[in-house]
């Protein structure tokens, strides 16, 4: 699915001329990368060169934008993205032991992704449901007072198999 | 300047006086107050980013990077205090902590700035222990070495490639810890947009760039008894390598190169300078041609390697325009394993031929597939730097002060004045409008120093009247210079017959292989290279023979081997080809 992405979309094109058009056109290269990581899941090589060629930023300071912010990705990430809240309260309340047995579940490291390509585990900082604590977020559904035996049951709908039939 | 109030300040209890936008550090130097610095160029931007250049000023709470804060009247500034002293000294500790403690195996062991600084700033003893960052060296390029854990992130290298040279083929990328400086995507040098230029190399403080070694292969090679070993040393050289041994910047020492490329143990020491004489008669043959039928002008001289690899990934559009001459340098390895191994009776394959020039991107030249023989070898073997030839001389004992004058030895190594000034900017067409005015007009040139085409400046246009027939010429040095008159070019505001471009600042004598120089001053600094230019200019003053068609080893040359200038022989052996290339530059 990731192969065939050679060329930016159409709309993202029109964006960039739009903001070419007007004055420090340059100035808007993080939401151009911002669109292409939305569309894509991640920034596909082929589109950064295109975007630094239709944007005319040397690629190297392109590359040097995206690498400086973690929100950027360059590998393709799963379909359903995972994340576990790893702020003060959902720590002390063992958002550790969910994230070992996310990664024992899915057979993944932290930021990666399975290799059935449904499954991106990621951790982040806070997501301000304290009283929620522990959380897990799926794509934009948010689970809270997660235990680590809730976790299957929570995959299930996004096409979780059981532990061991993917990745 | 004129008519601005000057500023005053007190510097360490001294008066000084500053422009209004100086900086603290330049109103410092001006009062011979040499404030400590790394980061800094005086010909690149200001970026501020190793803080080694603290002083404190009267009614400020911290510190202020004196290279980028401006100068203000009444300011009264401390540039040293037991305070500056001990947060200077402790920013180089941070530096050296996280960098190889490899000093005495180090290219660049006792030209070091950060070595120099460190001692100058009296760091003895290290009280700092943390992680270090672990990069594997690029050698992916054939002539430029990139090595990302001696990188202190200085930022010379990001800003040369992009401000001087318009190739933005370097940039910081990631983030805290994991910063680092490499091409886009992090690619190896190899695959990315590099020019091999070797401006890094020349502003890099530490090792984090730096040259391809050849000396190893060339010192094989002269001790292996099958092979013939000539070499050949670039007209921008000689004005240079007296740098290596305590000469004063600007120095011309021919002589003792020559003995010294003897001693050393080559067969023959040719002069590429007989080749640019070679190059000048090629190429204002085919200018000529060009001229008559008004197709493919400007014509681009193709001289500089860095420009040609510019040209296909920056400006492909102009690869019609580039002369199809070699350049000398490859003109004269061409000679060495066709003219010259007939001449000796030597079989083309036993010849090994190196190359002494101010240039990395000659590496990558020799390595171009469209310089090989027939016979699948490359036409030159090895290409050494100014730096290496310096280096070569020291380890096997040439006492080079000493030496007496050697000369080149014949015929591959008689030159006119024309070839000497192929090393400074403006120097190639100078030398090709002496020889095209006589063709032109049919008359001598009553005045051969063309010097509206002289001088360091980035950009110098003219016009030219060759008895009638006006020309109009450009000349470049330094690659955004080039830019800036190729888009003029492009844009329809100038028009030019022919136009020379030379990648490094000031030309070959800014090249990217040329010596480091004395501590305390800047390599891309217009007075060195300034300096250089001179040298080559007062070797041309003093010769009787001042224009390369009339070199009588040339004349020879055509006669009893290549047949006309521009004939079919000459351009099976002293013309190439270019091609587009990938990555394509942004430009």
């Amino acid at each position: 699915m990731t192969d065939d992405i050679h060329a930016l979309p159409q709309d993202i094109v029109e964006y960039i001329d739009r903001c070419l058009a007007g004055p420090h056109g340059e100035s808007y290269l993080i939401p151009v990368l911002q669109q292409v990581q939305n569309r894509f899941g991640y920034l596909p090589r082929p589109l950064m060169d295109e975007v630094a060629h239709r944007m005319r930023i040397p690629t190297a300071k392109v590359t040097g934008v995206a690498t400086f912010y973690h929100f950027f990705s360059f590998t393709p990430r799963g379909k359903h993205r995972v994340t576990v809240c790893m702020g003060t309260a959902c720590f002390v309340r063992g958002a550790g032991k969910i994230l070992d047995r996310l990664k024992d579940l899915l057979g993944v490291a932290e930021g990666e992704t399975t290799a059935d390509g449904l499954f991106t585990l990621e951790s982040a900082r806070c997501l301000g449901t304290c009283a929620l604590a522990p959380v897990v977020v799926v794509d934009d559904a948010l689970h809270g007072n997660v235990t680590t035996g809730d976790l299957e049951k929570i995959l299930k709908p996004y096409g979780f198999k059981g532990k061991g039939e993917t990745g | 300047m004129s008519g601005r109030k000057m500023i005053e300040l007190e510097i360490d209890g001294v008066r000084a006086e500053a422009a209004p936008g100086m900086t603290i550090m330049q109103a410092a130097d001006a009062i011979g107050i040499r404030i400590p610095r790394l980061c800094y160029h005086p010909d690149l931007s200001i970026l501020g980013a190793c803080r080694i250049c603290i002083v404190s000023v009267e009614g400020m709470k911290n510190p202020v990077a004196s290279c980028s804060y401006p100068a203000a009247a009444g300011m009264k500034v401390r540039t040293s205090s037991p305070e500056l002293r001990r947060l200077r000294r402790d920013i180089v500790e941070l530096i050296l902590d996280n960098h190889p403690r490899d000093c005495q195996t180090c290219e660049r062991d006792g030209n070091c700035e950060l070595q120099n600084l460190a001692y100058s700033l009296g760091v003895r003893e290290r009280y700092f222990e943390g992680e270090r960052k672990r990069y594997p060296r690029d050698t992916s390029s054939c002539a430029v070495i990139r090595d990302p854990e001696k990188c202190i992130l200085c930022g010379r290298c990001v800003r040369v490639c992009e401000e001087v040279q318009g190739v933005t083929n370097l940039s910081q990328q990631h983030r805290g810890f994991s910063n680092v400086v490499a091409p886009a995507f992090d690619d190896p040098m190899a695959d990315s947009v590099c020019i091999q230029c070797g401006q890094c190399v020349n502003v890099c403080p530490t090792a984090a760039f730096t040259e391809r070694r050849s000396t190893d292969e060339i010192l094989d090679a002269l001790e292996n008894p099958g092979l013939h070993v000539v070499v050949q040393t670039a007209p921008s050289i000689r004005a240079a390598v007296g740098e290596g041994f305590g000469f004063v910047p600007g120095t011309p020492t021919t002589g003792k190169m020559v003995t010294a490329l003897r001693m050393m143990g080559f067969d023959g020491v040719f002069d590429t300078n007989f080749t640019a004489d070679l190059t000048i008669v090629e190429e204002a043959t085919e200018f000529l041609k060009r001229l008559e039928t008004g197709e493919r002008l400007p014509l681009i001289t193709s001289c500089s390697p860095g420009w040609i690899s510019f040209m296909e990934r920056f400006y492909p559009e102009l690869i019609p325009n580039a002369s199809s001459c070699k350049s000398p340098m490859s003109m004269m390895s061409t000679l060495m394993k066709t003219y010259y191994a007939g001449q000796k009776n030597l079989d083309p394959e036993k010849i090994y031929t190196v190359a002494v020039m101010p240039c990395t991107a000659k590496k990558f030249e020799a390595e171009r597939k469209e310089h090989r023989a027939p016979w699948g070898a490359p036409y030159t073997d090895a290409v050494m730097t100014t730096r290496e030839f310096i280096w070569m001389a020291k380890c096997l004992g040439v006492d080079y002060a000493g030496l007496p004058d050697g000369t080149f030895d014949s015929p591959l190594g008689e030159s006119s004045g024309a070839g000497a000034i192929f090393g400074a900017t403006g120097g190639v067409m100078e030398a090709a409008l002496r020889t095209a005015y006589e063709k032109v007009t049919g008359a001598a040139c009553p005045d051969l120093n063309f010097t509206m085409v002289r001088g360091v400046e980035g950009v110098k246009t003219a016009t030219v009247n060759l008895q009638g027939t006006e020309i109009r010429v450009g000349v470049s040095n330094g690659l955004n210079n080039a830019k800036t008159l190729l888009d003029k070019v492009a844009r329809g505001e100038e028009t030019f017959h022919i136009i020379e471009i030379m990648a490094c600042p000031g030309g070959c004598v800014g090249g990217g292989g040329q010596p480091y120089p004395p501590g305390g001053t800047y390599v891309l600094s217009p007075e060195l290279t300034r300096l250089r230019a001179q040298a080559l200019y007062s070797i041309d003053a003093d010769m009787a023979l001042r224009t390369s068609h009339e070199n009588p080893s040339i004349r020879a040359l055509y006669e009893s081997f290549l047949g006309e200038p521009g004939g079919r022989r000459a351009h099976e052996l002293l013309h190439t080809h270019y091609e587009p290339k990938e990555p394509r530059g942004i430009r």
